[in-house]
């Protein structure tokens, strides 16, 4: 496993086509609704945070990252019947985070990727947690074991979406 | 100023695209009903993944029924006489049943009690969720445009589900009862102890507002109890799985739902509910005699035209043919003596052969006399009773058609089925 700090001028900046940039999330926020009815256990997933996760930091774009996150956590807020805005705001945080972290680390392996999403799922969970705990008056439980297990869970498959994601990605 | 704004371009974008949605956040949780622009992304979100959900769910249904009406045949012999074997059980459950419901009735109707009943419901098809495990709601594939309605009832055979949240053009949101936001008024079948049912974070159902005082069984079923005005008294919710004491006065029961809402496919919609007062049947008020009938072999049964009778709810119009033509017979005369006729015997017109009576056994059927077959084609008979009758002559006397009211003035008896004062002449001897 190699984590390694890197310097701007060392990093590998992608990008995406526009289909892929706007069918991916879309894919993703659309399996997320439609998978758990089938498969409820697919509910401990977070399909979209992971595209918000790989996205950001291939493009190593804050900007980017955080517009990214922020779209496609409203638009998951969407499918819900809660306010609009916590999945959002949890998602820009994370899009912006992932691709500032993206430009100094270089995640191009298994292991890195397999780390950054553990840290990401669960730094998600306490800004949603926060959010809708502090703002919208929520009733929330917080679990250390089921956000970690989680986090570990969405790792395993954010490995493998950050693959497939890695097929469609352009270099600059 | 300039190369202030450059270097921290990004984190003033981050700050203003945070504080936007904050904002944002914060007006929707202050306003009561959803603003415009929120409904406006909700209605673009699900316009772009509903169409594809529903897409794929008929192709799966579409195989499925393939596989299973063409392919899947083997052991539907089997299977139908197990389903044979099972109609006829029900069949025997549902003469119990429709026995008990009918003494239900005519208890309801006693007490004055309305009923709701499901008088239309519209099948519909699972297509979607939330994707969330804090925001526990389905999308179905029935919208405004065939006639969903916010808060419908949701429902499989198993039990209720939930209720319609939002309403779409062609899909709907179902909040489901496990909900944290949802509650449903809740009363446990055999305790009767009522309470709300709430959803938690974590999925499960809380049964709350009950006193910790109380004894609640595990295995109880939980029933709606018609108090939420959106599910109708009676359904199934789930049963008491655990019972734990609560924080406070209250206990904790844990209720495992009927309905199996981690994997919806097909629910009903609820979508007309009929409210009408309780009648015992149509069959009229039942009289004292019916129910000695039913219970002693020896005592006549109802005949025919005392049941049309009954079922008009009406008494004998006065003067009516069978009265007069009973005491004629009887030779009773035309004042001193009640003008009622016996009780028609079975088997017997009562119109056309009435039967020789002596006066002392007219007048002591008087009473049931005044219950006897209505006759709407007699005329109207002169009221020659004598004022000391009894009011059940007095009905009978009457010159225009008395109701029968079901109506209870002591355990066991109506206002149909008076007994006379013992030193009336109509008291039975």
């Amino acid at each position: 496993m190699a984590i390694t700090y890197t310097s701007g001028e060392q990093v590998e900046v992608y990008r995406f086509s526009i289909p892929a940039t706007v069918l991916i999330p879309l894919a993703a926020v659309f399996l997320q609704a439609f998978l758990p009815l089938r498969f409820p256990f697919f509910l401990i997933f977070d399909l979209p945070l992971l595209v918000v996760i790989g996205f950001a930091t291939a493009r190593r774009n804050p900007l980017a990252g955080l517009l990214t996150g922020s779209l496609i956590g409203i638009m998951q807020d969407a499918l819900t019947h809660q306010p609009i805005g916590l999945y959002g705001i949890s998602k820009t945080v994370v899009g912006f985070g992932a691709s500032s972290l993206g430009i100094k680390l270089d995640v191009e392996n298994a292991g890195a990727r397999f780390l950054i999403t553990i840290f990401f799922y669960v730094v998600h969970e306490v800004v949603y947690f926060m959010i809708a705990r502090g703002l919208v008056g929520m009733h929330m439980a917080w679990s250390w074991p089921h956000e970690l297990l989680s986090g570990v869970a969405n790792a395993v498959l954010g490995v493998l979406v950050f693959m497939l994601l890695d097929r469609v990605k352009q270099r600059t | 100023m300039e190369s202030v704004l450059g270097r921290y371009r990004n984190l003033i974008v981050l700050v203003g695209v945070l504080f936007a949605q904050v904002l944002g956040l914060a007006i929707q949780v202050k306003r009561t009903t959803p603003s415009e622009p929120t409904r406006l992304i909700r209605i673009w979100a699900i316009g772009s993944v509903t169409p594809l959900e529903k897409a794929l769910v008929w192709a799966q249904t579409s195989t499925s029924n393939i596989w299973h009406n063409y392919f899947y045949l083997r052991g539907v012999r089997a299977e139908n006489r197990a389903l044979k074997a099972e109609i006829e059980r029900m069949s025997l459950d549902r003469v119990r049943i429709s026995q008990d419901a009918d003494q239900a009735h005519r208890l309801q109707a006693l007490l004055g009690f309305k009923e709701q009943f499901i008088s239309q419901t519209m099948a519909a098809q699972v297509i979607g969720g939330s994707g969330s495990e804090l925001s526990r709601s389905v999308f179905i594939d029935k919208g405004s445009r065939d006639g969903v309605k916010p808060d419908m009832a949701v429902i499989t055979a198993d039990g209720i589900v939930g209720k319609v949240l939002h309403v779409y053009r062609a899909t709907s949101e179902v909040l489901l009862i496990n909900d944290q936001s949802s509650g449903v008024g809740a009363i446990l079948d055999q305790t009767r102890l009522q309470g709300i049912l709430n959803g938690t974070a974590a999925g499960e159902l809380v049964l709350g507002r009950v006193m910790s005082d109380e004894t609640v069984p595990p295995g109880e079923m939980v029933l709606t109890s018609g108090g939420d005005g959106i599910f109708p008294k009676g359904l199934p919710i789930g049963k008491v799985s655990k019972i734990t004491p609560g924080s406070d006065l209250f206990l904790n029961i844990q209720v495992r739902p009927a309905a199996d809402l981690s994997r919806l496919e097909e629910v009903l919609v609820v979508t007309k509910i009929d409210e009408r007062q309780a009648r015992p049947d149509q069959t009229g008020a039942a009289r004292a005699i019916d129910i000695l009938a039913a219970r002693l072999p020896g005592v006549p049964s109802k005949p025919e035209n005392i049941t049309k009778a009954a079922a008009s709810g009406t008494v004998p119009a006065p003067g009516s043919v069978t009265t007069k033509a009973a005491a004629a017979a009887a030779g009773a005369p035309a004042t001193g003596a009640p003008k009622t006729a016996h009780p028609a015997t079975p088997g017997s017109d009562a119109q056309s052969k009435p039967k020789a009576k002596p006066p002392e056994a007219a007048a002591s059927n008087g009473a049931t006399a005044a219950r006897s077959a209505p006759n709407p084609d007699s005329p109207t008979g002169d009221s020659s009773g004598p004022p000391s009758a009894s009011k059940a002559t007095a009905a009978t006397l009457s010159p225009t058609p008395v109701k029968t009211m079901p109506v209870k003035t002591t355990p066991g008896k109506t206002l149909a089925d008076p007994k006379p004062p013992s030193d009336s002449p109509d008291a039975p001897h």
